[in-house]
């Protein structure tokens, strides 16, 4: 391995592993103030929403609302099939079938 | 729930985003062999820093020649959303056993963040830690082998070619909010948190978007939790 290349990667090691277990340490073991409890519960659906909106909206770095877009098409039966079935294998294989068909024909 | 069956619920609910990990593992793996690092450069950067998204970043900006210094900067960047993500698993993690924690923190990623979180409810306060730990660690192999396989015989199986393929995570998170949503609250958080993301996307560079819109429309939640109540 060069020597650069290991510098970058105890660089990277480091910027990656502190954010993720920093918190876990420190906040595991602390009273927390209930607003601030509330406010984490809220992450979750604000984190996944946030993720999830540029992969569906967007199309190679711009924003996409037309029959162009393959993965915002495909969103809609996945979201359905979320919804009314609640099962994960089930969303993920309509998820994808719905972009491999909509691929064939678009 | 016995302990072995905690960690069995763990290794099978890792199962639907390792299929999401086959894919770009293995795209990740071609990619880093052709950008010029060596299978053992490729495969350690997935064992030691374990974050799918940077490491793919990290190899573009290797084959077009950035510095060290930018690319870690832009590996901090595209990861500072995990502190967010660690600050709200904490609450699940205060009966786990310190001595997990480092572990843990190790295996946050945004999917064992995810599928954890909708499932947590189901696990004894002190088993959550053991779940995190066989869900995460599942998902960890996945991603060293993936990534493995790509760097060696990827190039014979263009598996990242076949069509829907890199739709299996984003499908994943789909069902994964909405299990997160269960009233109008986390409703209009979401939605709220889309639209900032998309908003941002536009202000912001690197992934500020996702940081700053979860922040913010978490915020906004409380706050409609305390007007409610008033």
């Amino acid at each position: 391995m060069h020597s650069e290349y290991i510098i970058f990667l105890l660089g990277a090691v480091l910027v990656t592993y502190l954010p993720r277990v920093i918190p876990l340490i420190v906040l595991s073991r602390m009273e927390i103030p209930d607003t601030v409890v509330s406010w984490l519960r809220y992450i979750p659906a604000a984190i996944l929403a946030a993720l999830l909106a540029p992969e569906l909206f967007m199309k190679n770095g711009v924003l996409e609302l037309s029959l162009k877009n393959i993965n915002l098409l495909a969103a809609i039966p996945a979201f359905l099939v979320a919804v009314y079935k609640k099962n994960i294998f089930l969303t993920i294989i309509t998820g994808v079938l719905s972009v491999a068909i909509l691929q064939v024909l678009l | 729930m016995e302990r072995k069956e905690v960690v069995i619920s763990g290794i099978k609910r890792a199962v639907p985003f390792l299929l999401g990990y086959l894919p770009i593992g293995i795209s990740y793996g071609l990619m880093a062999v052709k950008s010029g690092l060596s299978i053992m450069e490729t495969v350690s950067m997935s064992i030691f820093v374990f974050a799918g998204s940077s490491q793919l970043i990290s190899v573009n900006m290797f084959a077009a020649g950035a510095g060290v210094l930018s690319i870690v900067m832009m590996t901090f960047l595209v990861n500072l959303r995990h502190i967010l993500m660690s600050s709200s698993l904490s609450l699940q993690f205060r009966k786990t056993p310190g001595k997990m924690i480092p572990f843990l923190g190790f295996l946050v990623t945004d999917e064992s963040f995810a599928v954890s979180n909708a499932f947590f409810d189901q696990y004894r306060e002190r088993d959550k830690g053991l779940f995190f730990l066989s869900l995460g660690l599942t998902a960890y192999l996945g991603w060293v082998l993936s990534s493995f396989t790509g760097s060696i015989i990827g190039a014979l199986i263009p598996l990242g070619e076949l069509p829907g393929l890199d739709f299996v995570l984003p499908a994943m998170f789909i069902i994964l909010l909405v299990m997160q949503i269960g009233g109008k609250r986390e409703l209009f958080v979401a939605l709220l948190s889309a639209f900032l993301s998309l908003l941002f996307v536009y202000l912001l560079p690197d992934n500020w978007n996702i940081i700053i819109a979860t922040v913010l429309a978490a915020a906004a939640g409380v706050f409609f939790e305390k007007a409610d109540r008033i």
